[in-house]
């Protein structure tokens, strides 16, 4: 492995949220039954002709800006023909040559804090097609159009990526911008956010780049990962064992977790691409351009290189609270509630405690069942010393469970910590006095007994001793 | 007799009550019984609808709506979708297609109060010069039944020919208006490309295909336009511009008007065709016209190019037609393919499959250089040399033909002859120019058209000229012997 060299481009198919489909008037919405979002020209009746949606038009600039590229003034809608069933007129309709978006960057962290910078070719809108339905029909196939003409946003990428973590990092990241700019709501079990991966590999060194094979339709991140690894590995042992990559689609099996070949270059339809005569050519004008660049939201990196610098967060922990607007406005209002100089302590509740609570009752954090004005409440707590971050935890698993507040269960259940010198100090005679061996051993030099006292007066106080003032009057009652 | 007068004397009569538009209904229908099948001119009659729309049309003229079409019957082009009506573009592929919608023009016309009398017979999928790749089989000419109307609007100008509507309306995408107007004796309109919507015009070409009208004159032919035309925002190509008035714009005086004479339609032309021409410029001339001659080098590129460009567009647009959701199936097909193979060679005629065909192969990887992308760049040649032209002149005046009417079958077996027909009229398409067909003479006793073209948007003048020139003529009021 160590010789080959992997690369990884990325065609990531977007789905736009627009209210009403790219070229009709019909509703885009997902799980309606079959056929009933579908007017007659996503039927492709006959004399029906296609108006395209300037919504769909105004998100795709606003991706081309947020990615740094050049907005195309004149982009051309063109005839990709091919027959299937789903696809109603016998072409989709595409951008091929004059795409709306070219020539965009974007920087990805990677797991080990390193920041790599994808290309990103073009972006273009297309619509989709519609699906077929097998199940439950006898010798027969039926088709569903509602999705036929949703608007679709392909973002391809440059060859950039060097492993399936990177390509997991940079479809991420796509996926965080996307959701950001909100012109897409990257549900990937709804197919709102799927990928194609181009991948080969070269030895090392070599600047030529090997035979690529593409990997169709790949919707969740493991998914990437797991394709990615399992065709990097076949192409490495094919390649190994004398044998050669040849140019094709695969389909990834996610039951066998392996890809197999779907057809060769040499099956692979001639499109005939042309330019839509029923469609004029998209023209932008700067001023529109510059509107909707005034109309973009803080962008992931804005916002993490913000929190970096207000709140002192590291680069990692800024990165993870930015990587959706809903997780950086939750932690946001829980810093302004609890005041910027505790920002590192909200932090990290947010990405602990927080973010499991969520993960374990699939929960996005819009529906977090403490709000960040209940988190500040229970953190400004440990902050007055009134209870430990460990009493917190306990805390915090209440106010998630019984939805009351971070006082009423500290009162209620008596955690709040004893910070009374005098009560401390008696609670730690009783327990000297109760294990005089421990206490010679402790003076003769086993220090690691200090940890036992410790244990033995939090036991007596139920956890409630303040961790602080009982180490100070520990380490001064058995030193005698 | 009442199928001679004008579209302004009809509607004179209807307002002023002397018929009534059910009158005027039952009259046509009974001309449409009496000479429709023998001319195979009509695909669909709607009679039960027509007297129904003509009653209405009477209760509106009788509270006092006055519109210059308002109980007017009409024959639309079998390529318009009518809701609830069979709409089959002339295809054993749509035989059985009721559309569930109106087409713009239908729905315009509709609106101005317009009564529909039946669906006229095409070539199909608007793909001919003859009216013989109909699978309802040929149009006759009403001035010679051994004689094609033309085409593709053929049995639409048969009808207007033969006095079985008052109106008819018709596409042209290479001259399928203006060509069987001339071959049938009648004055044929095909506006600027996105002048009339194509929303509900099952397309054959989408970049070259206009609807228009025809009508037994510019006079006539107005109204109708006027109705048709103007913005629609569910044609992306239509063009937001207002619609002049055109029946005011008739009785412009033609006196300094700048009339171009195409250099290179007269090449070659034959003799006989050639001093129609001539005898139509002096009219223009003693009208005040000027005339100029004028050239149009890539102009003979234009048989060509369009038969690369038509094709091309139409393998794409015809692809819908798969035997899945609408039209024709074959039975019990074994798989997709095969219900794919059969539907569709079962489905279309012999002419259609050659376009998609032939288009299909100019949209091929490694060709698609040679022949489309370079027919592209002769068709911005020839636009180019129209835009020249107009810097000069007005108009463009020539022959809509090289020919009258030829034999039923003499072409049909040879293509290239059949594609020469257009010759004259494809440029004003692949330019997108309105131009006009206009009774002018006739060699051997078939009528014979004059071609005006003007540059875009200027129907208001090709209309005031024709109709300066029908004021100074009477070729447009000859009706073929028997339907007088």
């Amino acid at each position: 492995m160590a010789d080959w060299e992997v690369v990884i481009g990325l065609e990531i198919h977007a789905q736009l949220a627009t209210k009403s489909k790219i070229f009709s008037g019909s509703a885009t919405a997902y799980g309606a039954p079959p056929n009933s979002q579908a007017s007659l020209v996503d039927l492709a009746y006959p004399g029906v002709l296609p108006v395209l949606n300037a919504e769909a038009v105004r998100m795709a600039v606003k991706f081309g800006l947020a990615v740094g590229a050049k907005v195309a003034q004149r982009s051309v809608f063109a005839r990709k023909n091919y027959f299937y069933p789903d696809l109603p007129k016998g072409y989709q309709i595409s951008q091929y040559e004059l795409p709306i978006v070219a020539h965009g960057t974007l920087q990805v962290m990677l797991d080990d804090g390193a920041v790599k910078t994808v290309g990103i070719t073009r972006a273009h809108l297309e619509e989709d097609a519609g699906k077929s339905l097998h199940e439950g029909l006898a010798n027969a196939s039926g088709i569903d159009l509602n999705r036929a003409g949703t608007p679709l946003l392909e973002i391809v990428s440059e060859p950039d990526m060097r492993s399936a973590k990177e390509a997991v990092a940079y479809m991420k990241k796509i996926h965080t911008l996307v959701r950001y700019l909100e012109i897409c709501d990257g549900n990937m079990q709804e197919g709102s956010f799927r990928c194609d991966a181009n991948v080969s590999v070269r030895p090392k060194g070599r600047e030529k780049f090997g035979t690529r094979a593409e990997i169709k339709n790949l919707n969740s991140f493991r998914f990437v990962e797991k394709a990615i690894q399992y065709e990097v590995a076949r192409q490495i042992e094919l390649i190994e064992s004398g044998g050669s990559v040849v140019q094709e689609t695969r389909l990834y099996d996610s039951d066998k977790h392996e890809t197999r070949s779907m057809r060769s270059k040499e099956e692979a339809n001639d499109y005939r691409y042309f330019p839509d005569p029923d469609l004029l050519p998209v023209e932008i004008d700067t001023q529109f351009i510059e509107s909707v660049r005034g109309s973009l939201p803080e962008l992931p990196d804005q916002k993490a290189a913000r929190f970096a610098k207000d709140f002192g967060l590291s680069a990692y922990d800024a990165g993870v609270l930015s990587a959706s607007r809903e997780l950086g406005a939750y932690f946001e209002a829980t810093v302004a509630s609890l005041g910027a100089s505790h920002a590192k302590l909200a932090a990290n509740w947010v990405m602990g405690e927080v973010s499991s609570a969520l993960n374990r009752d699939n929960l996005d954090i819009g529906a977090s069942r403490v709000s960040p004005q209940e988190l500040s409440a229970l953190l400004l707590r440990i902050v007055d010393a009134t209870i430990s971050g460990k009493i917190a935890k306990e805390v915090f698993e209440k106010m998630w469970s019984e939805q009351q507040s971070a006082d009423a269960i500290i009162e209620a259940s008596g955690l709040k910590q004893i910070t009374d010198s005098g009560a401390i100090e008696g609670v730690i005679d009783a327990v000297i006095a109760a294990n005089p061996r421990q206490l010679a051993d402790y003076r003769s030099g086993k220090d690691k007994l200090f940890g036992f006292f410790v244990g033995q007066v939090m036991k007596a106080t139920g956890g409630k001793a303040n961790p602080a003032q009982l180490n100070e009057l520990l380490k001064a009652k058995l030193g005698g | 007799m009442l199928h001679n007068l004008s579209i302004g004397e009809l509607a004179e009569r209807l307002s002023s009550r002397q018929i009534s538009s059910v009158e005027l209904t039952r009259h046509y229908l009974a001309r449409i019984e009496r000479f429709g099948a023998a001319l195979n001119a009509l695909i669909s009659v709607t009679a039960e609808s027509a007297l129904a729309d003509a009653a209405a049309a009477d209760l509106r003229l009788a509270r006092g709506e006055r519109r210059p079409l308002l109980g007017i019957p009409l024959i639309h082009k079998d390529i318009f979708c009518t809701d609830g009506v069979k709409t089959s573009c002339g295809s054993r592929m749509l035989d059985n297609f009721i559309a569930p919608y109106d087409a713009t023009v239908v729905t315009r016309l509709k609106e101005a109060g317009v009564v529909m009398l039946g669906k006229a017979n095409m070539d199909e999928f608007a793909m001919g010069s003859s009216n013989e790749t109909s699978y309802y089989g040929p149009v006759k000419n009403p001035w010679d039944t051994r004689k094609v109307p033309g085409g593709s609007s053929g049995g639409s100008a048969a009808a207007a020919a033969a006095r079985l509507a008052p109106l008819t309306t018709g596409t042209d995408t290479g001259g399928s208006i203006r060509q069987p107007a001339a071959l049938t004796g009648i004055t044929g309109i095909k506006p600027t490309y996105g002048r009339v919507s194509r929303y509900g015009m099952i397309a054959f070409a989408s970049s070259l295909d206009q609807a228009g009208v025809f009508a037994r004159s510019a006079a006539d032919a107005a109204p109708a336009l006027q109705a048709m035309a103007g913005f629609d925002p569910r044609d992306s190509t239509s063009v937001d511009v207002p619609v002049p008035d055109y029946s005011a714009a008739l009785k412009k005086p033609l006196t300094g008007l700048k009339v171009g004479i195409l250099r290179e339609f007269f090449e070659g032309l034959e003799a006989r065709n050639a001093a129609l021409i001539h005898d139509a410029l002096k009219v223009f001339k003693d009208l005040g016209a000027q005339t100029q001659e004028v050239s149009l080098p890539h102009l003979p590129a234009s048989v060509p190019t369009y038969y690369v460009v038509a094709p091309a567009e139409c393998s794409s647009n015809l692809s819908r037609f798969d035997g899945v959701r609408y039209g024709y199936r074959c039975e019990n097909p074994k798989d997709l393919l095969d219900l794919y193979k059969r539907s569709r060679g079962e489905g279309f005629g012999a002419e259609v499959k050659r376009r998609i065909m032939t288009g299909t192969y100019v949209l091929s990887a490694g060709y698609f250089d040679a022949y489309y992308l370079k027919a592209q760049k002769v068709r911005r040649l020839i636009t180019d040399d129209f835009r020249a032209a107009f810097a000069q002149v007005d108009l463009l005046i020539g022959p809509t033909t090289p020919t009258p009417a030829f034999d039923i079958g003499a072409k049909i077996d040879d293509p290239v002859t059949m594609y020469l027909n257009d010759i004259y009229t494809i440029g004003a398409n692949l330019a997108g120019l309105p131009g006009m067909s206009l009774p002018c003479g006739f060699i051997d006793g078939l009528p014979m058209g004059l071609q005006l073209m003007g540059p875009h948007f200027s129907e208001e003048r090709l209309l005031s000229a024709a109709h300066g020139y029908q004021s100074a003529t009477d070729w447009h009021t000859r009706a073929p012997k028997g339907y007088e």
